[in-house]
């Protein structure tokens, strides 16, 4: 039997709360992170409306000194803070940066969707355009690299074991959290720092709204704008944000008395190959099923154990299609799904982080037996109609509520998904 | 402007890069900035572009490369800046 793997400490920096207290919170009450975001309105997006984190500039002064913050652009700010965050969660201390400890034990797999686009529209670009190469300076390399956000990471918690960024569009933060589980389960490290983290740029969001994908019709209700599931869905609110989960071997977590906040029970990956209907922007309705079936036989239980369903659910198109899938691959007829919610209709989807925060967000409601309000679909998608008693648009109070199931699906047709549960001994 | 104003504005562009803030408390023109202030390599390239802000002169690569201590940066601005 392979390891089990439990998560010992969690960081998150969202719109609706970068402190666990504040996140877990605004998840109950229900609360909209989406605001008019002014660079879009200036740019003459179709969308106004973004879900960001705010005060991330303060907040990273309180925790990184000033030459470090000079090669931190806005996703190091939140991967950094989040990872800091998780580390001491798990009731670790952070390591002075004189110290030349290096924790070869533990590692860091941190994705992102689209990476460091405001270094990249905002430097390295317009100096280069303008023959000014030598005023880039010495700092943009690393902001935009891939592997950027977890080279920084490692080197503030001095990380030893395998450190990288894995991307996979959308699905890239649910993702980082198999990869993790896998690595500790085979043995090779004892813990992982594993999430996503998408920075606040209008240059990442630009193409989505050339795309049509992104809300444009709720521009003067910005809280209103997020609406999975919803039959005036017509398009995401883009978000940006991270959330970083410390995943542990149960015999670590056991061995140093820390605190578990749940269990990864399993997970699965995989692709839809472009094919039955899946292309770059579309997934395949049968890999989808795949994977959600690959994910709890991986966790060694059946569709009955499911208490609650975390979708991808985005407010596009695909919405009506996923609710199917989940129905099928959980072997349920309609009034049967489980409870299923958004966690995007509150912080609106934040790409490469939205599996990270949302996996966080399932978490949080193991832990608090409820599962929050997906909110602004009260006017239930046609398609969506038979499931709507599955829909909490309150709290839904659970506090039986032991394992919860979260997906991430991408484009490039790309799925994953993961299965969570109560830690019971 | 007076040699100790350079030196002045030398050091606190110097203190957003050092790593050893206790060196900084002695710093003389004599004050390597690698090794004594431990400021990371890669980061000289943005030293010099903050002498080149900070003093409104342009500085070339050659000359650049030249610079291992705080005197050497002085007398590289001070040449510059007449």
């Amino acid at each position: 039997m392979s390891r089990r793997v439990v998560v010992t400490g969690l960081g998150v920096v969202s719109s609706i709360g970068s402190t666990m207290d504040q996140f877990t919170a605004s998840l109950r009450a229900g609360t909209s992170g989406a605001e008019v975001h002014p660079a879009m309105v200036e740019h003459r997006f179709g969308c106004h409306v973004a879900a960001v984190p705010s005060g991330i500039d303060e907040l990273a002064e309180r925790y990184f000194d000033e030459e470090l913050l000079l090669a931190m652009n806005s996703g190091h700010r939140m991967a950094s803070i989040a990872s800091v965050d998780a580390w001491t969660d798990a009731g670790l201390e952070r390591p002075a940066s004189g110290d030349d400890a290096v924790n070869w034990d533990t590692g860091a797999i941190i994705g992102t969707g689209v990476g460091g686009l405001d270094t990249t529209g905002g430097k390295i670009v317009p100096l280069t355009d303008a023959c000014k190469v030598r005023r880039i300076g010495s700092t943009g390399v690393e902001q935009v690299m891939a592997s950027g956000v977890s080279a920084r990471v490692s080197g503030i918690l001095a990380l030893g074991n395998q450190v990288t960024t894995n991307s996979s569009a959308c699905s890239t933060g649910t993702e980082a959290v198999i990869m993790g589980l896998d690595r500790i389960r085979a043995g090779r490290a004892e813990r992982m720092l594993c999430g996503g983290v998408e920075g606040e740029s209008h240059y990442s969001w630009a193409g989505f709204d050339a795309m049509r994908v992104l809300s444009r019709t709720f521009n003067d209700r910005p809280q209103e704008a997020s609406r999975p599931m919803s039959g005036s869905a017509a398009g995401f609110v883009p978000g940006a944000g991270a959330g970083v989960l410390m995943l542990e071997s149960l015999d670590s977590a056991l061995e140093r008395g820390a605190r578990i906040h749940a269990e990864v029970l399993g997970g699965d990956l995989n692709c839809g190959g472009h094919r039955m209907g899946g292309s770059m922007t579309a997934p395949n309705p049968t890999s989808v099923q795949r994977c959600i079936r690959g994910a709890l036989a991986d966790a060694g239980i059946g569709p009955e154990s499911v208490d609650a369903v975390s979708g991808h659910l985005t407010a596009t198109g695909a919405d009506a299609r996923e609710v199917r899938s989940w129905a099928a691959a959980l072997e349920c007829s309609p009034g049967d799904l489980p409870a299923i919610t958004s966690t995007k209709s509150l912080i609106g989807h934040t790409l490469g982080a939205a599996g990270a925060i949302e996996t966080i967000a399932a978490i949080a409601m193991i832990e608090g037996g409820f599962v929050h309000p997906s909110i602004n679909c009260e006017d239930v998608h046609p398609e969506i109609e038979p499931f709507k008693d599955s829909i909490p648009h309150q709290i839904r109070e659970l506090p039986e509520l032991k394992t919860i199931i979260k997906s991430g699906f991408g484009f490039g047709d790309v799925n994953a998904c993961l299965v969570l549960a109560r830690h019971q001994g | 402007m007076s040699k100790e104003q350079i030196f002045e504005k030398v050091v606190a562009v110097l203190k957003r890069y050092t790593k050893n803030e206790d060196a900084l408390n002695g710093v003389s023109v004599s004050t390597n900035i690698l090794e004594d202030l431990k400021v990371n390599s890669a980061r000289l390239v943005d030293v010099i572009l903050d002498f080149e802000d900070v003093f409104n002169i342009e500085i070339a690569d050659e000359d650049a490369d030249g610079v291992n201590t705080v005197g050497d940066a002085l007398q590289l601005i001070e040449a510059r800046i007449g």
